[in-house]
């Protein structure tokens, strides 16, 4: 019941915002300022720090769009979405875009009438168990007992995880995150289940993190993308382009120490000209200047030093890259050619 | 008689024994335990349980916040510095106290705005929480929502001005016009009060400079313990007078006042407060004409009034319910009309038995406002669980954080019912 009325209301607002957004990108740029949907919180991602500046993942595809758009990264309201209230706040027009570690799913793309547009960061379900077990790997968790939130899709995978592989476990429910790792820390169970970016960042809240791994293998699918309205394919584009900007960067070796050199005059790569608009039209094409994807890996860095910076090995987070690797790294990131 | 007494007794003592102290165990701190602590074996056993229950508490919590350590910048700073002993990391409290109490986009060179206008909260109450204090104080608090909305939020100071000018004006309206009929003396007034708003808005628009004396804070940046505030404050101040008119026109005898009042306060009372600020929050967006950014502070003030004013309506709705019928008899054989016995006789008795009530609601109230971080507006739990447990140095740290939280809304609620208390022993609302 609950369900299908939240269903109509977003349909309906689904039709309406049809209607009325109809040029974001216009709109964007009469406001002066991208109004971009961000978490309230979640490390790594997307808080405000100690001064009040957002910080994080998601929060530099947004610097990179405002960059992209208005030539200016700081040209943005921010604006805080909770996982109740992310879908609504875009589909009533209150932000542009919603760049909020949300996964993509059929019904998110097709019922609620989004458009996803390219997935910024390969999330999926893992464990993460002491040291000291001597696991190595996940079929070696015969008989476990499993921290797992209840009511949510990991809980799901799990099950189907363990009777694929034939093997038992015992779950141990839990309701919040927070009492996840308190139960796993007073050691209620043996191993802990959820998306690997959360047992990363929770296990670099520990006391010592180096005493518990995470295994290498990865349960569910969870491809986290920004999204826009539905029926708005300029603005899609633009943002589509922007995040593949960034990528297309990292493999051409576009950095924000070189994109000044590089960009001062068409060199001899010929891809690296054409991003940069040294050569050809592909700004004008997007409706916006020819240095737009020049500002905007000059926001934050191409998508490599994003993502080294926020939730890389080098940062508290301490991700590898694994799958949100360059294809020709062997993860799954890979831009469509700039031509 | 004494000469007899003389030769037979070889003794006879003159003055009075000096007084011996009472037994050990009638007296001073072991009697009033025996009393109270040991008086059966019963109470005996259940003092050396609770002594032994408090022991356990003082153990567990005591090493805690002595060995807490205020001054490192992280969780793991803080770790190091404790090397393994068990102690509170309070430095979070020392380092985010500014975003706990203000919110993470206040200005922070402007933080004794808000810190001013709480001060003068206490001036602007004390007037109506004291009668025995001047009468004449209460211009202090009909002066002070206008203050504090400069002091907060800033901006042009016309926008406050106009804003008290109107409701002046519609008094002077009211008073002129009361005499002749109160239905006039109340429109008149609406429509004097909404002309001077009308013109003073425009007149805002076009003298408003651009750089104003107080630098404008606008209220997406409001947040922490003093969004709280505000929304407790406000909506409390705004819901008693509405309560007090919904109540009265329960008991209306004109059917469409009483239908449409009993429809609003059976609804509101149905629905959750949560369900309420999802409506303003999200809903709302869907109605308005897009573009139309119709500030979400006020939108949520609304519905949380809304919400207390049902419930403070069916608290006085008893306290009318209990008066007996001679009292409204009384009223209407002194010849007064009815807002003059409603003021003069009735609601001053109506309002002092509902006083428990009302603090009741009161103190939900105040509570329930944290109830906003679910749609996503920073209050001082909102704060908590976003900007600060999602920081790269603080995640992790709950207890010291939630333990403040609760510390802080613990004194104002306290305060507010030891104040009711007194209050009520004032009026010695017992004797019925």
């Amino acid at each position: 019941m609950k369900k299908s009325v939240f269903v109509g209301v977003l349909a309906l607002a689904g039709a309406s915002a049809g209607v009325a957004a109809a040029g974001t990108l216009d709109d964007v740029k009469a406001r002066g300022t991208l109004n971009c949907g961000v978490v309230t919180g979640l490390v790594g991602f997307g808080a405000p720090d100690a001064n009040g500046e957002w910080q994080g993942f998601d929060v530099a595809m947004c610097r990179a769009l405002a960059a992209a758009v208005l030539g200016d990264p700081t040209a943005i309201q921010f604006v805080p979405t909770t996982g109740k209230t992310r879908f609504t706040a875009l589909s009533s027009g209150e932000i542009d875009v919603l760049a909020r570690n949300t996964t993509w799913t059929f019904s998110r793309d097709v019922d609620l009438k989004f458009d996803f547009i390219g997935v910024n960061y390969y999330d999926g379900q893992g464990f993460m168990v002491p040291k000291e077990l001597g696991v190595t790997s996940a079929k070696d968790l015969n008989g476990a007992t499993i921290c797992v939130q209840t009511g949510t899709t990991t809980e799901l995978n799990l099950a189907d995880y363990f009777r694929k592989n034939n093997i038992s476990y015992d779950p141990v429910p839990i309701e919040t995150n927070a009492e996840g790792q308190q139960q796993y820390l007073a050691g209620a169970c043996d191993a802990y289940t959820t998306d690997m970016s959360g047992l990363a960042s929770n296990r670099a809240t520990f006391e010592s993190p180096g005493d518990h791994v995470l295994l290498p293998e990865i349960i569910s699918k969870e491809p986290l993308s920004p999204l826009v309205r539905h029926g708005d394919n300029e603005w899609a584009d633009v943002v589509r382009w922007t995040l593949n900007a960034l990528i297309a960067a990292e493999e051409a070796g576009i950095t924000s120490a070189n994109i000044g050199e590089l960009s001062a005059q068409a060199g001899d790569a010929p891809e690296i000209n054409r991003i940069l608009g040294t050569e050809g039209n592909l700004g004008e094409q997007l409706g916006l200047s020819a240095d737009w994807a020049k500002n905007a890996i000059m926001a934050g860095g191409n998508y490599g030093e994003i993502f080294e910076k926020n939730i890389g090995e080098a940062s508290p987070i301490g991700l590898a890259r694994g799958l949100n690797a360059q294809w020709t790294d062997g993860g799954l990131l890979y831009a469509p050619p700039f031509r | 008689m004494s000469d007899t007494h003389a030769q037979s007794v070889a003794f006879v003592r003159d003055t009075e024994i000096p007084a011996s102290p009472p037994p050990v165990a009638q007296t001073g701190a072991v009697r009033w335990m025996r009393e109270n602590l040991f008086s059966t074996w019963v109470n005996a056993l259940l003092t050396v349980a609770a002594l032994y229950a408090i022991y356990l508490i003082g153990v567990a919590i005591l090493p805690w916040l002595i060995n807490g350590v205020w001054t490192t910048p992280s969780l793991t700073a803080c770790r190091e510095v404790l090397q393994g002993k068990v102690g509170g990391c309070f430095s979070v409290l020392t380092e985010r106290w500014n975003q706990l109490l203000f919110g993470f986009t206040y200005p922070s060179d402007q933080y004794w705005r808000p810190g001013i206008a709480f001060l003068l909260l206490f001036a602007a109450a004390a007037p109506v929480m004291f009668f025995k204090l001047p009468r004449k104080l209460l211009i202090i608090t009909a002066l002070y929502p206008f203050v504090a909305y400069y002091l907060i939020w800033g901006g042009t100071i016309l926008t406050p001005v106009f804003a008290l000018l109107g409701f002046v004006a519609g008094y002077a309206a009211y008073a002129r016009l009361v005499k002749g009929s109160f239905a006039l003396g109340i429109f008149a007034a609406v429509a004097v009060a909404a002309l001077t708003w009308w013109i003073g808005g425009m007149i805002t628009d076009a003298v408003a400079p651009a750089q104003p004396w107080l630098e404008e804070v606008p209220s997406r940046d409001m947040g922490g313990f003093m969004l709280n505030m505000i929304l407790g404050v406000t909506c409390l101040s705004l819901s008693i007078p509405l309560g007090i008119l919904l109540a009265l026109g329960r008991q209306s005898n004109l059917p469409l006042i009483k239908a449409v009042c009993v429809v609003f306060i059976e609804f509101i009372r149905g629905v959750p407060l949560i369900t309420l600020l999802f409506v303003a929050n999200v809903v709302l967006a869907y109605f308005l004409p897009p573009g139309t950014s119709f500030d979400l502070i006020l939108r949520v003030i609304i519905m949380i009034t809304l919400f207390a004013s049902a419930y403070i309506a069916e608290v006085i709705r008893g306290g009318l319910a209990a008066l007996p019928k001679g009292q409204y008899e009384a009223g209407d054989s002194l010849g007064l009309d009815y807002p003059q016995a409603m003021r003069l006789i009735i609601l001053p008795q109506a309002l002092k038995i509902s006083i428990p009530g009302i603090v009741n609601i009161a103190v939900g109230l105040f509570k329930d406002t944290t109830l906003v971080s679910v749609i996503s507006m920073f209050d001082l739990v909102g704060m908590i669980r976003g900007p600060i447990l999602a920081s790269a140095e603080w995640n992790g740290v709950y207890w010291e954080l939630f333990g403040f939280a609760a510390l802080l809304f613990f004194v104002v609620c306290y305060g507010i019912s030891k104040y009711s208390q007194w209050l009520e022993r004032q009026l010695s609302t017992g004797h019925r």
